[in-house]
């Protein structure tokens, strides 16, 4: 049963995260992202109690709640690039080739770091396509969410390795340092609109 | 009283107190004082040892732990603490003047002292979390012009973060080391990681393309003061590596890779500043090249390389807080820092062209100034071992020094008859003309820092003092 549900959760990891790279509505890019955190405090669980795997998820969920009132407070809607449109078979594609390679890499991190195989590929999934977010945007909103998305990514792998509570709270507070700096960003672009 | 309390949750309580406080005198003299008294106690106060005032005996303690870790800060790191906090007050003076006490002095604090826990952090690859956290509060200060945000903050941003899961992971793979010391994959995998993390964090050729946008984008003195913390606390940190490990130090391809990458950086960095047109830019570039010459001198891998590494550190901060100083001064005046908007000002304001000019030419290099004398140890060092890149770096520092003339040829390109004037405050001449002084002084009589960097070593025991 938790097999099927680790990849299950790979799965969904897999569409939000994939969903981001093309999500233009700020809402949908935080349900998304909201979700992608549930995926991750499900793969954090597998080797972490819950109760330390459920900061991951709240953390997160709270990162997704500051952005969400900045959004609300700066513009409500933001208008997209063309490049998004211009681009989108190229990010199909280089998404695509994300996947294979984090396979390709995820066959090998199981010996390395002695997780399950949906795990692994989906911390890699979150990592990878998280960098690809992060090469196709220079909007300040989508590069938090690329960074928070990545650093998921890499909280899932580094989550078998290491269990301190003062990484767990300081990673926490990367990730809500983060948040804070993209609302920060957010207001000062309106306020400068203003 | 525990060391860690004193030098680094006080500051940071502070910072926190003086973000609420609206009025700038008070902020500024509460934390110049403040800062004052850090530098004078790790400089007078032992750590771990009593001491009997008065009748009242006490004794600072060198740890303090939290969430089963702990942060340690012993005798041997009170130099550092001295030379960074010295700095830092040094750093603060000017705020009044420039206006910009909020956001430099609270936000300020805050980092330093964040970047004192990096280094005081057991196990210590936990600093690359608590850098992290230094970055993040680093983003407000430089967006404190509320402008909006361009590509070199952005970038600043996303390099930085990238550097974390970089240096954790290799924590992971040393831990392994440390039990399977024979095994070279995993050494070379941990290499690797670990040169990434510090590639990222120390924006190492090709991570330095922010440099040059920040110093451009955001308030010149906020940034100089920025570029000088974070690469300072992040090559310490990466000596603590050094220090640790015994693999690290003995890996044969260090001192060639730290020779290359530091050489790339020198020759880019000042082939760039050449044909720069905008004087944050060039600053920028600058700090391109100054990183550069910190690896070089690390590289040198003999018993002087820790020590010439230190000489750099002084005339680094000093050339730097007058080189963002001035920029910051002909900001507020001019219409922007390229060189065509600064034409005509070297008359009206001398002692800010005069201070950029010359802080430009000590980090070129040039003789009787400060940042000759440790250059002249990086030059003398790699000629021993290689000709042709000592002349690689004599071409990035050439190219630095034309930048410095363009620069000149730009003040001085007034029309025949413009009448003298100074139009920079009192505090800044006053400022502008202590730093120049010291410029030369410590270029004349660099053994003046001797105290400061006889004692610093002793931070890593292991290297070759």
């Amino acid at each position: 049963m938790v097999v099927v549900l680790n990849w299950i959760t790979l799965l969904l990891t897999i569409c939000t995260a994939t969903g981001l790279l093309f999500s233009r509505d700020w809402r949908w890019s935080l349900g998304l992202l909201a979700v992608q955190y549930l995926c991750v405090f499900w793969m954090v669980q597998a080797h972490w109690p819950v109760s330390m795997a459920s900061a991951k998820l709240v953390t997160g969920w709270m990162a997704c709640g500051v952005l969400g009132i900045a959004q609300l407070n700066a513009r409500g809607g933001k208008e997209t690039k063309n490049t998004w449109q211009q681009g989108r078979l190229f990010s199909i594609l280089a998404a695509g080739m994300i996947l294979a390679a984090t396979f390709a890499l995820s066959l090998r991190g199981v010996d390395w770091i002695g997780l399950s195989l949906p795990v692994v590929w989906g911390g890699l999934v979150l990592v990878g396509l998280g960098l690809l977010h992060l090469a196709f945007t220079s909007d300040s909103f989508h590069v938090i969410i690329g960074l928070l998305t990545l650093l998921s990514g890499f909280e899932v792998l580094y989550a078998a390795i290491e269990s301190s509570t003062l990484v767990t709270a300081l990673l926490a507070v990367v990730n809500l340092g983060l948040a804070l700096t993209g609302a920060y960003i957010l207001n000062v672009v309106q306020e400068k609109a203003r | 009283m525990s060391a860690p309390l004193l030098w680094i949750f006080l500051p940071l309580v502070l910072a926190g107190v003086l973000l609420l406080l609206n009025n700038p005198k008070v902020v500024f003299l509460s934390a110049c004082l403040f800062t004052l008294f850090l530098t004078l106690a790790a400089w007078l106060l032992p750590i771990d040892t009593a001491l009997t005032v008065g009748g009242w005996t006490f004794k600072l303690t060198p740890s303090i732990e939290i969430l089963g870790r702990k942060l340690t800060l012993t005798s041997a790191d009170r130099s550092f603490l001295a030379l960074i906090y010295g700095s830092v007050f040094f750093w603060f003076i000017p705020a009044i003047s420039l206006k910009i006490t909020w956001p430099l002095i609270p936000l300020g604090l805050a980092i330093t002292s964040l970047l004192v826990a990096a280094l005081a952090v057991e196990p210590f690859l936990y600093a690359a979390l608590i850098i992290e956290i230094a970055v993040l509060l680093s983003i407000p200060l430089l967006m404190s012009q509320r402008q909006k945000p361009m590509k070199g903050i952005i970038r600043f941003l996303i390099f930085q973060t990238l550097a974390v899961p970089f240096i954790l992971f290799s924590g992971w793979l040393l831990a392994g080391i440390g039990a399977n010391p024979g095994d070279l994959a995993l050494v070379a995998q941990a290499a690797i990681f670990l040169g990434l993390g510090f590639a990222f964090l120390l924006a190492v050729f090709p991570f330095y393309s922010w440099i040059p946008m920040l110093v451009e984008e955001a308030h010149p003195y906020l940034a100089g003061f920025l570029l000088w913390i974070l690469p300072t606390a992040t090559i310490f940190f990466g000596l603590d590596f050094l220090d640790r490990y015994t693999w690290l130090r003995d890996i044969s391809i260090l001192p060639a890779a730290l020779t290359t990458v530091g050489i790339l950086m020198v020759l880019t960095g000042g082939i760039l500043s050449a044909f720069q047109n905008n004087l944050g830019r060039i600053m920028g570039c600058a700090v391109i090249v100054e990183t550069g010459f910190s690896l070089l001198a690390l590289s040198l891998g003999r018993q002087i390389s820790l020590h010439v590494f230190l000489l750099l550190l002084v005339p680094r901060t000093l050339c730097l807080g007058i080189w963002a100083l001035t920029l910051s001064i002909l900001k507020e005046s001019a219409p922007g820092l390229n060189l065509q908007d600064i034409r005509k000002l070297g008359r009206a304001w001398p002692f800010a062209a005069s201070g950029l000019i010359l802080a430009n030419l000590a980090l070129a290099g040039m003789p009787i100034l400060a940042g000759f004398p440790p250059r002249l140890a990086v030059w003398e060092g790699l000629a021993t071992n290689s000709l042709p890149l000592a002349l690689c770096v004599l071409v990035g520092s050439l190219g630095l020094f034309s930048s410095a003339v363009r620069s000149l040829a730009a003040f001085t390109s007034v029309p025949e008859g413009t009448k003298w004037g100074s139009r920079e405050t009192l505090v800044q001449r006053l400022l502008l003309l202590a730093g120049l002084l010291s410029l030369f002084l410590l270029g004349l009589f660099p053994q003046w820092v001797l105290p400061l960097w006889n004692k610093l070593p002793a931070i890593f025991p292991n290297l070759p003092q």
